[in-house]
């Protein structure tokens, strides 16, 4: 195991993330303070209790969930698009590295990034709303598999994009959607029996569920179900990522 | 000895179908300076860039001290530093911190003192703070000789170092050529300059479509090449070569108004004083002469029939 090359890649991206680190924190900083202010104070004062939690409190896991997911997917997809754009790859593919190693460098950092930003969200909800979180622990299990999946998926994205367009239209025209109606704002139980059978087929679903079950103990789905379908989530990932570098998909010519 | 390097049988197809190497065959011997000769479009940069692992050859074995690149790509690839031929930097980090990335991205333990050496040596050490995308191209080439040098490899490959590269750097790339092949560093360096390749290498191989078609000593390449023709243009036309002149080994041109001498510049002696004197003296008089140098071009095809 080559870890001085791990802990390289590593630095590398979390240097990167730093020289940005003010926008990084701001902007979810202002963008969850929004949510809070719109759906949370405004709207949310005229809403009753979800599922006996407050609705301001109710939305804190989704929207946690919410910039986890977009900030691992652009953060890891951008991680190594970017070098194979400008051709710096060349010097990882000839480093004596192991693919294994390469993922858990750009990885590692990308879903290092998106936690760090989750916890932000999390302290300023806090600020915001009384929050209890009933499983601590479990929270952060959810948090930490949540990141490293959708970093890896975004790895994948970065290694299969051949254009930044792509780079940015999967975050949107995907991520974002599936996390909106996977229950960031709603319990999907309040859903038309039809749509819920729906919204089950949306993987975030599970995510979010999992992930508010450990703050409120309420959940869409099972508990058992949401860790199944989040660590099935991440063995596909890593079963593509393997055969991408075993093919040399997009890496070598 | 065994070769440090040794490509066997390597052939290679993009995915486009383009069939870039042609069964090539290799040995490079430890702790010489190797040139790849060869037009554009060759093959030089393929074949370099499957020994260091960025493109997956087709067929044929490549091994390093050994070692199969492919089983054993630890192995080899810790002892390789690769100069590419493109100028591909990041941008946003600086110098220090690039080469640093290097050393460790190859495994090597942190050496403040060695980076700081390579930096000196490369007149990098006063840019190290700043930022690669605020220095010139030349410097951005520095960056990455000092990157390829952060592991201490003991094969060097240069893919076309003098690419669009200035005098002083020019000179200074040779310095630091000379001075790790003193320290016992293989240099492999590519170029479609013959006096590139005469200037620096102890061996080359001549490359053409996908092919090597030749390997030889410098100074067996150099006698090989190095032949010059000087044409004499004759104010009267001549039926034959004279008696008094067989001895230079002339040549008359279709026609009898042109002679054309061909000589070797690596020689002590060109012959082009007796030759002028002799002619004096026959009474031929000519109202113009020029030289010409084969091209590389030339040297190519006249390679490629003879090993037809
Ligand atoms: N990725 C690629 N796909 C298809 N053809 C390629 C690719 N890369 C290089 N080639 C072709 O292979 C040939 C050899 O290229 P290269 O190794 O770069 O030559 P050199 O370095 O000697 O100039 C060229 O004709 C080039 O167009
Ligand atoms: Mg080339």
């Amino acid at each position: 195991m080559n870890l001085r090359a791990v802990r390289a890649i590593y630095a590398f991206e979390m240097a990167r993330t730093g020289r940005t680190m003010l926008q990084s924190i701001v902007s979810p900083v202002v963008s969850t303070s929004l949510y809070f202010v719109v759906f949370g104070a405004a709207i949310g004062a005229r809403i009753p209790e979800v599922e006996g939690v407050s609705y301001g409190a109710f939305i804190v896991p989704g929207l946690i969930m919410l910039m986890l997911l977009t900030q691992s997917v652009m953060n890891a997809s951008f991680g190594i698009y970017f070098p194979r754009f400008t051709g710096t790859i060349y010097e990882i593919l000839s480093a004596p590295i192991s693919y294994f190693e390469v993922v858990l460098g750009y990885v590692g950092a990308a879903a290092t990034k998106s936690v760090i930003l989750g916890l932000v969200v999390l302290a300023t909800s806090w600020l915001l709303i009384p929050l209890h979180i009933a499983h601590p622990v479990w929270m952060i299990a959810f948090l930490l598999l949540t990141a490293v999946s959708f970093s890896l998926f975004g790895f994948i994205l970065g290694l299969w994009a051949d254009g930044f367009e792509k780079l940015q239209v999967v975050p949107l025209l995907i991520i974002t959607p599936l996390t909106f109606l996977g229950g960031t704002f709603y319990s999907i139980n309040l859903l038309p029996p039809a749509w819920q059978t729906v919204a089950l087929c949306n993987p975030v679903v599970y995510l979010i569920s999992g992930f508010r079950w450990s703050f409120f103990e309420t959940a869409d789905v099972s508990v058992a179900l949401s860790l199944a379908m989040t660590v099935l989530f991440l063995a596909v990932c890593l079963a593509t990522v393997w055969v991408m570098f075993k093919t040399g998909y997009r890496l070598k010519k | 000895m065994q070769p440090i390097l040794s490509v066997t049988n390597v052939s290679k197809t993009y995915a486009s179908g383009f069939r870039a190497l042609e069964h090539v065959n290799l040995d490079i011997r430890r702790g010489e300076i190797f040139a790849l000769l060869g037009p554009n479009g060759a093959g030089k940069t393929t074949l370099i860039s499957i020994i260091c692992g960025i493109v997956t050859l087709s067929e044929g074995t490549v091994s390093v001290a050994g070692y199969d690149i492919g089983r054993d790509y630890r192995k080899t690839r810790s002892m390789i530093g690769l100069v590419p031929q493109e100028l591909t930097t990041d941008a946003f980090e600086t110098v220090w911190a690039t080469v640093s990335f290097s050393r460790g991205l190859f495994g090597k333990p942190r050496n403040d003192a060695y980076v700081e050496k390579v930096l000196k040596e490369l007149s990098l050490w006063d840019k190290k703070d700043n930022k690669i995308m605020t220095l010139s191209g030349g410097m951005k080439r520095r960056v990455l000789i000092a990157k390829a040098l952060a592991h201490e490899p003991q094969i060097l490959f240069l893919d076309e170092p003098t690419a669009g590269v200035d005098v002083e750097l020019r000179q200074d790339m040779w310095d630091i050529v000379r001075a790790l092949r003193a320290e016992g560093v293989t240099i492999i360096l590519t170029t479609h300059y013959i006096d590139e390749a005469e200037e620096m290498a102890d061996r080359i191989g001549v490359m053409h479509k996908g092919e090597i078609i030749l390997v030889e000593d410098k100074a067996e390449l150099m006698r090989k090449l190095g032949k010059k023709q000087l044409t004499l243009h004759l104010q009267k036309r001549l039926e034959a070569i004279p008696e008094a002149l067989a001895a230079h080994r002339l040549t008359l041109a279709p026609g009898g108004g042109e002679i054309i001498y061909t000589y070797d510049t690596q020689g002590e002696r060109t012959g082009i004083t007796a030759l002028l004197k002799d002619l004096n003296l026959a009474g031929i008089r000519f109202r113009d002469l020029h030289t010409t140098q084969s091209s590389l071009e030339d040297i190519f095809v006249d390679l490629v029939r003879q090993r037809r």
